[in-house]
Formats: C-alpha cells, sequence, structure tokens
C-alpha cells in the first residue's frame, strides 16, 4: 500500500521527508503504548493522526515533539535526530496541546509578546506578526483582553497561531478542535488549509472522522498499532466504505 | 538573557493580577511580625502557685509575701489539703505548689535550716527550669533578709564567696522581642519565597502551561533562574518591610550593615528558593509540594535555633545542621541585627550558604525535566 503511494510521489517529495519514524515502541512500565510504529510524513502535508481514545497517538505525538523520549526506535523530526538534537527540534516545531495552553490570566498581547520573546522573535518581527494574526484572525479589538475573557473557540485559534508565531516548519496539532462548535471548526480547518498551503507541514490527532476526510493522509491507530495509513480516498476504497467513520469502525472491529 | 527577561516579565505580571498575591506580600509579615514576636516570649510572668502553707506562722507569711510581691508569681489558692493541691497541679490550674511544713517556723530558729517543697509542673521543662531558678532568686533574696534580721547585720559575716555582676550585652534589657523579631523574620521570608515560589512552578504542570514551554528552545536553567528572580524579590521585599516594621514597632536596634544583611538575605534566600523548586520539579501537584515543603520547612525551623539554642542541642544535630541553611541566616540575622557583626565575623556562614545555595539550585536544573 505505502510503496504504491511512494511511486505516485514525485522523487523530491520522497526527499522531502520531514519526519521519519522507524520500529517506534513507548512502554509505560508493562504496558506498550506504540507497538513498533513505521511511518513517514511528507513536508507540507497534512497529516492526520486518528484512533480511539487511548490508541497511542498522543503519546506517539509528544514523542516526536520531545515532550516524552521513545522507549525505542528510529526517528528524525525536520531532519534532525530525536535524542541527540532535540532542542534544534524544538526550533523548527509549533505544538498545540490538548489541554489549553495560553496563560488565561494575560491579555492576548502579552501571550504573543512572552512566547515571541522565548522564541528569541526581534520586537519589530513579533509586532509585525501580531498584528498579521490579528487581523487573519479579526481579534484586533481584543489584543488587550485577558484570555480568560474569550470563548473557547477563539482561544483555540489564538493558541494554534501562537504556535506558528515563530514561522516553524511542522505543527503538532493535539485534538485541537476537541469541544468547539461545527462553525468554528471549519474556521480552525480553514487555518489549518492555509498553514498548509504556505509550506508547513501539519500532523494532527483527532477523534472526529469528519475531519479525517480533509487530511492529506490519514493514519489509523488501534491498540497502539498502525492499521492503516493512506489517502482518505484509498481507504475508502480499500474498506469498501462511504466515508471514513465506516473505515473507522470497521478497523476497530476487526480488532475485537 | 533576553529570554530571562521575557520570563520576568511575565511572571510578574502574573503575580500582580493575582488576587491573593499581594495581600499574601503585605499582611503575611504585618500579621506575623506583630503576632508572633510579642507571643513568642521567654519571659515569665503569672506562675500561678498552690500554696500549701501548714505552719501560718509569721515567718511563712512572710516568705509568702515576697512571692505575692514579685511580678512573676501569684498565689493562685492556697489550701491545708495537699491532694486538692496536687489535683490543681494535674489539671494545669497551678504551674507550682509549694509545702510549707508544720514546723517551718521552729525548725528554723532551732536549726537554722530549713526545708520547703516544690513541685513543679515540667511537661514544660523549659518553663519549669525558669520557675526553678525564680524561685530560688526570691528565696536567696529572702535568706540574707531573714540572716540580717535575726542575727544582726554586724554578727552576719558571710563566708568567702564569688559575686558575679552580669551585665547583658547586645540586648541590655533581655528584651525577648530584640531576640525574637529577627528569627521570626527570617522564618517569615523563608515560608513566603520558598512556598510561593514551588507553588507557581507547579501550578503551571497543574494547568498544563509548562508542556508549551517545554516545546519551546527555552533552556532549562533560564527557566529556574526566571522562576527563582521574581520571588527573590517579594521575600527581599518582605525583609525590608519586617525589618521596618520591628523598628516601629519594638523599636528594634539594628546594629549592622543593612547593605549585609540583604546581601546574606539574597544568598539564604537562592538556596531555599532552590530547594523550593526543586521540590517542585519532582511533585506533580501543589499539595504534594505543600506537604513536602512543610516537612523540610519543620525540621528547619525547629533545628535552627529559633526557640532552642543549637549549642545545647545533642553534637549529632549540631551536625545535622550544618546543612540547614535557616540555622546560618537565622544566626546571620541575630549577629548582624544585634551585634554588628561584620562580614569578617561571617565567613563560616557565607561559604556554607554559597554551597547550600549551589547545591539547590542546581539540584533544581538538573531535575526540571523538558522531556519525561
Amino acid at each position: 500500500m505505502k510503496d504504491e503511494l511512494l511511486k505516485t510521489e514525485t522523487v523530491t517529495e520522497t526527499n522531502n521527508k520531514v519526519i521519519q519514524v522507524k520500529n517506534l515502541v513507548k512502554k509505560f512500565g508493562s504496558f506498550v503504548a506504540n507497538k513498533s510504529l513505521t511511518f513517514d510524513v511528507y513536508r507540507g502535508e497534512i497529516f492526520g493522526f486518528l484512533g480511539a481514545n487511548g490508541a497511542g497517538k498522543t503519546t506517539a505525538m509528544r514523542i516526536l515533539c520531545g515532550l516524552s523520549s521513545p522507549t525505542s526506535g528510529e526517528i528524525t523530526v525536520g531532519g534532525y535526530d530525536i535524542y541527540k538534537e532535540t532542542e534544534k527540534i524544538k526550533k523548527n516545531i509549533g505544538y498545540m496541546s490538548q489541554k489549553f495552553s495560553l496563560y488565561e490570566d494575560m491579555t492576548v498581547s502579552e501571550n504573543i509578546r512572552f512566547y515571541g520573546g522565548i522564541y528569541g522573535l526581534s520586537i519589530s518581527k513579533r509586532k509585525e506578526r501580531e498584528a498579521e494574526m490579528l487581523a487573519k484572525l479579526k481579534m484586533d479589538e481584543v489584543k488587550n483582553k485577558l484570555i480568560s475573557s474569550l470563548p473557547l473557540g477563539w482561544k483555540q485559534k489564538l493558541a494554534f497561531s501562537v504556535a506558528m508565531l515563530h514561522d516553524p516548519q511542522i505543527v503538532f496539532l493535539d485534538e485541537p478542535t476537541g469541544g468547539v462548535d461545527p462553525v468554528t471548526r471549519r474556521q480552525f480547518w480553514d487555518l489549518i488549509y492555509e498553514a498548509a498551503a504556505n509550506g508547513k507541514t501539519i500532523f494532527v490527532t483527532t477523534h472526529y472522522m469528519d475531519e479525517a476526510e480533509y487530511c492529506d493522509r490519514v493514519t489509523i491507530m488501534v491498540d497502539g498499532r498502525i492499521d492503516a495509513l493512506d489517502t482518505p480516498d484509498k481507504l475508502k476504497k480499500q474498506f469498501n466504505a462511504q466515508n471514513m467513520d465506516e473505515v473507522f469502525l470497521k478497523l476497530a472491529r476487526g480488532v475485537s | 538573557m533576553r529570554t530571562i527577561l521575557y520570563i520576568l516579565q511575565k511572571e510578574f505580571i502574573q503575580i500582580f493580577r493575582n488576587k491573593t498575591m499581594l495581600p499574601m506580600i503585605f499582611m503575611v509579615p504585618l500579621i506575623q511580625m506583630l503576632i508572633l514576636v510579642f507571643a513568642a516570649t521567654y519571659d515569665l510572668k503569672n506562675v500561678d502557685i498552690f500554696l500549701v502553707d501548714k505552719n501560718l506562722s509569721e515567718t511563712s507569711r512572710e516568705l509568702v509575701s515576697h512571692f505575692e510581691g514579685s511580678p512573676f508569681f501569684n498565689i493562685y489558692d492556697a489550701s491545708f489539703d495537699l491532694a486538692k493541691a496536687e489535683n490543681s497541679l494535674k489539671s494545669d490550674d497551678a504551674d507550682l505548689i509549694m509545702l510549707i511544713p508544720e514546723n517551718f517556723e521552729s525548725d528554723l530558729i532551732r536549726d537554722d535550716e530549713v526545708g520547703l517543697q516544690l513541685l513543679v509542673n515540667a511537661i514544660d521543662g523549659n518553663k519549669a527550669q525558669l520557675i526553678f531558678s525564680y524561685v530560688q532568686g526570691i528565696l536567696s533574696s529572702y535568706n540574707k533578709k531573714v540572716i540580717a534580721e535575726w542575727k544582726g547585720l554586724a554578727e552576719f559575716n558571710p563566708p568567702l564567696q564569688i559575686k558575679a555582676k552580669i551585665s547583658y550585652w547586645f540586648n541590655s534589657e533581655l528584651d525577648y522581642k530584640w531576640y525574637m523579631a529577627p528569627g521570626i523574620l527570617a522564618i517569615l521570608v523563608t515560608i513566603i519565597g520558598m512556598f510561593l515560589c514551588g507553588m507557581n512552578l507547579v501550578r503551571e504542570k497543574e494547568i498544563g502551561t509548562i508542556e508549551q514551554l517545554n516545546v519551546t528552545p527555552i533552556q532549562k536553567y533560564q527557566f529556574i533562574v526566571g522562576k527563582l528572580i521574581p520571588f527573590l524579590v517579594i521575600a527581599l521585599f518582605d525583609l525590608a518591610f519586617g525589618l521596618l516594621l520591628a523598628k516601629i514597632a519594638f523599636n528594634l536596634p539594628i546594629a549592622g550593615s543593612l547593605a549585609l544583611l540583604f546581601g546574606f538575605g539574597t544568598l539564604y534566600l537562592v538556596g531555599v528558593l532552590g530547594l523550593g523548586l526543586f521540590i517542585s520539579t519532582v511533585a506533580d501537584t501543589q499539595q504534594q509540594v505543600m506537604f513536602v515543603s512543610f516537612f523540610f520547612m519543620m525540621i528547619f525551623i525547629l533545628m535552627g535555633g529559633i526557640f532552642t539554642p543549637v549549642d545545647s542541642m545533642p553534637d549529632w544535630a549540631q551536625t545535622l545542621d550544618r546543612v540547614n541553611p535557616i540555622y546560618y541566616f537565622m544566626k546571620i540575622m541575630r549577629n548582624v541585627v544585634m551585634k554588628g557583626s561584620g562580614f569578617t565575623d561571617l565567613i563560616e556562614e557565607f561559604v556554607s550558604l554559597i554551597v547550600i545555595g549551589l547545591v539547590f539550585l542546581s539540584l533544581s536544573i538538573w531535575r526540571y525535566r523538558k522531556t519525561s
């Protein structure tokens, strides 16, 4: 399946593996959260990581972000080795965690200033990025409001934009649209498309199967393993399904 | 360096926006200094005597009046029934039973010597000893009077004796408030600094913002230093505030150099805040930080010599105190404030605090993990 996919892609794209994972294993004591995962992510694609709760999605993503260390496996992110060049990786990635992570007791501007400062953006660069970002999100009026006073959907969009403040190659999104209304979810995906169009690689976990349709390629994790990896269209064909929901259910049922 | 400044800016914004923070910074020192310094006194007052005077003679009454005349004692009750007296000691109503035997006066006249029984409630050993020495003082002045009156001054040739003339240096009036204020202040800045600092770091773990920081290229030392400095500033501010309060409320004389005191204060606080940060890098919740910090704090404070002199602790305890930062700071506070000690008098403390500070700070930087 994967070989077939590679054939259809150009040579530059195959050289453009922005994430390479080979035999990634993560154990917590005797519990194996990731059972030998192998996959590649290409530059500029939206790579969906799907699975039920507890399938091991977040664990794998946290390893790629350098928040957790793998038990074994060969992994490079942005061309850097995950064991030796963790800090270089961190300059090149953005991350938006499941837990909302802007400071609620600071204003929008203060949050941007802080993260901009941490990533070493110059003041002029930061101001430029801030103006750009607030204009795009139409949030210029709330820039001096505390984050805690904003609705969840706005916070999520802000968190995504802040994660991209330093212009990273790869952005990791861990269930970014959890608990958000459908309209805001759609808007959120517009932001993701735009980022991908600008050459960013998006690595996103979700358990909304409709969102899987928006991804370029999708990985379905079941019980710590990758059970399927392909474009949504091919997966639907392969499993003879109408939509991704059915694909997922067929895979999950096959296990139990 | 720039990164640290951004962290500091963020921390101060959050500290001043936190509604419980400002009252903590101002009210805690105000209340603790004013209440604790007055309360934690060794001055012995109002010792309640249960009198069992079986003699009821002129001599015994005079002896009793000596006790009544003292500001330290008061006759709580009197009875001939020793059992009743014992009960009042048991029920904690009396501190002392004074038993004057039936033949007190006659024995004294006949033998020039007579016994007096004192039963002291020694649950608080310190207090019992103090009571005993106060009683001795009163008895010896009474003795002199008896000898003078009965035997006549001229006749009285006391045996050769050495008389000690005591003058109390560095605290001539033995004002306990002057002794307690620097000690309590030392503890106060420790509690405020260590707790706030540790709680702050672990709070970022609880709300999850620490993950967002851990995916940035922020360096471990930058993070720890950025977390330490704000609370160092707050604790030093409280040190100044507390000294000012002590000056106003107790007229505490500050004999030594303030610059030296704050220099040592900084050194000391880096150590204890480092310990607070270390605890919070290990812990996952604010509750855990509270318990573990409290554990260390209890040991440090009680072994630090605020209430009991370190010199009278067993040798092993004194050895253990070598790693107790509060022990050094307590000593520095008292010596600089009351005695006016200079830097050269405190070299040992200086070196020890530097070592302790470096160890705790390095531990916290080492233990802070960006990757779990």
